[in-house]
């Protein structure tokens, strides 16, 4: 990711620090991530942001080896598609175990950790990360 | 205008392009000029014939701080003051420039269409590449969490092989394919043989794919001539007509997808452009489908309705898929072997086409007979596909 400046990271502090998602009340459809548009119903649907499950499996995983810039210090790193409880998709890493451990189905949960680091005078990414399910997570 | 009301044929009646590899010593415009000069020459036209220029670039910007692409390309090539429209589709803006100058001859508005692709990727390091890549992902949802392209399709490798049983083994065989093919293509950036083991011990980059399951970051351009079919034996005796071209749309980020395993964009253009040129699948003699992974070759041929969903590797296993079998696929060596300098690609698969259809090929990898072939080209994690169909002329 290139480095950006701080009104694209504030603007979505809410739905990467609290996991927001979006519900069309026309469809009734939860989808990810929270934008203006619902997919299904388009102009016709009224959406507004909702709170996501915090709790999921891992639908398909894989271990970054080679990281983009910014994320160097993590590598290895496991990142997800995680399918969370009220079906909704995303992609999040996975923390807190080896990278041995993670496989399709294994159950997670949300938890709140740094991205990265924009290099020295840029902005410290924070947002949502998933970590093996001790059933610690409540709504 | 619908396919079937177009005014006219369209074919291709020149061609060229540079080496792909790391071209140390050319600028981005230097291999704009020698492809595209290539192309001119061997249509046998002179400048102020070119009646529109339409190049497909991905990140001038990110990979050598270039943009304003369109206008560079007429400059660099002394042809101002032609119009030049540059179109970006990340991987797949080379067809959707070739789309775009199908449109403009089919149409009737212009009879000579220069159309091409170029990416200058080595002027970066690796990790400024993998960032400029990154681009063509969801920014916001997959780059922001440290996703990576190789990270994209191993994704979906993952969850293939959970659904349908595809061994580590079975997957290197792509790259072994198209490497075995690759071999014999002059201007492959990888002219080298490799085996399976060669495939399984090589580094991971991002589990369960290894270097050897990626295409690599390449230098290059491919430029090709279009014209009205009806004119083309001025240009050429040996015109390739374009007889259907479709592209279809997905969802940026791959996490959005009914399913990792197919990739939706790629049935709906094949299954247009399929239509469009009145083929069956039986009909094709050869097809370039888009390898940046190992995997994504393995969800293209199912996606295009050669083989049934998880079918694939019996293909490979049987050899079907090598020149000599019954669906040669990437004969000159795909994505992998040849190398992908991401706004040339979908040219130069056409362009592979048009070799193997004017019967050109190094002799080891001609199919022999060809008539009819299938390009696809993709964008992304397919959020972006094109399918073109071409068909000899003469």
């Amino acid at each position: 990711m290139p480095q950006t400046a701080v009104p694209a990271h504030w603007r979505k502090y809410k739905e990467r620090y609290l996991l927001l998602g979006m519900l069309c009340e026309t469809c009734g459809k939860i989808t990810f991530p929270l934008g203006s548009v619902c997919p299904n119903c388009r102009r016709a649907g009224k959406v507004k942001p909702v709170r996501l499950s915090g709790k999921g499996k891992v639908y398909s995983y894989t271990v970054i080896r080679a990281a983009p810039e910014g994320f160097e210090v993590f590598t290895p790193y496991v990142i997800a598609i995680i399918e969370l409880d009220d079906g909704v998709k995303l992609t999040s890493q996975v923390i807190d175990c080896e990278p041995e451990e993670v496989h399709i189905g294994m159950p997670v949960q949300v938890c709140f950790r740094k991205i990265r680091e924009e290099g020295k005078e840029g902005v410290i990414c924070y947002g949502f990360k998933f970590r093996p399910a001790d059933n610690s997570w409540k709504p | 205008m619908k396919f079937s009301e177009r005014k006219r044929d369209v074919a291709i009646v020149g061609v060229g392009s540079t080496r792909f590899g790391e071209h140390w010593d050319k600028s981005l415009k230097d291999l704009i000029a020698e492809a595209g000069f290539k192309a001119a020459t061997e249509a046998g036209i002179r400048g102020k014939d070119v009646e529109l220029i339409v190049g497909g670039n991905m990140s001038g910007g990110m990979f050598v701080g270039q943009e304003h692409i369109a206008a560079l390309v007429a400059d660099t090539m002394g042809l101002q003051p032609t119009p030049s429209i540059r179109v970006e589709a990340a991987c797949a803006s080379g067809s959707l420039a070739l789309e775009m100058g199908f449109l403009a001859v089919a149409s009737g508005m212009y009879d000579v269409v220069l159309v091409g692709g170029v990416e200058k990727m080595t002027d970066v390091y690796t990790s400024g590449a993998t960032t400029a890549l990154a681009g063509a992902m969801d920014l916001e949802w997959e780059a922001y969490f440290g996703l990576t392209f190789p990270g994209i399709f191993a994704l979906i490798a993952q969850r293939y092989m959970y659904e349908y049983g595809l061994t580590r083994e079975q997957l290197a065989l792509v790259a072994v394919k198209n490497h075995d093919h690759g071999f014999y293509n002059p201007l492959a950036q990888f002219r080298k043989k490799i085996t399976v083991e060669d495939v399984l011990d090589s580094t991971l980059v991002a589990d369960p794919l290894r270097l050897l399951d990626c295409s690599p970051i390449t230098d290059g351009a491919a430029t090709m001539v279009l014209v009205p079919a009806e004119k083309a034996h001025q240009y050429t005796d040996t015109p390739i007509i374009i007889s259907g071209i479709a592209q279809a749309s997905d969802t940026l980020s791959l996490f959005n997808r009914k399913s990792l395993c197919t990739v939706n964009a790629t049935i709906e253009a094949g299954k247009q452009a399929f239509s469009q040129a009145k083929i069956s699948h039986k009909d094709v003699d050869l097809v370039e489908v888009h390898d940046c992974f190992t995997i994504a070759e393995i969800l293209a041929l199912e996606d295009l309705g050669f083989c049934k969903k998880g079918e694939a590797a019996k293909l490979y296993e049987e050899g079907e898929v090598w020149v000599g079998g019954s669906l040669p696929v990437n004969t000159d060596g795909g994505l992998k072997s040849a190398g992908h300098p991401i706004g040339a690609t979908g040219i130069k698969q056409v362009i592979e086409i048009v070799h193997q259809l004017r019967g050109e090929s190094p002799e080891p990898v001609q199919v022999k007979g060809a008539e009819i072939g299938v390009a696809h080209n993709l964008g992304g994690s397919g959020a972006t596909v094109v399918v073109t169909v071409l068909k000899r002329g003469d």
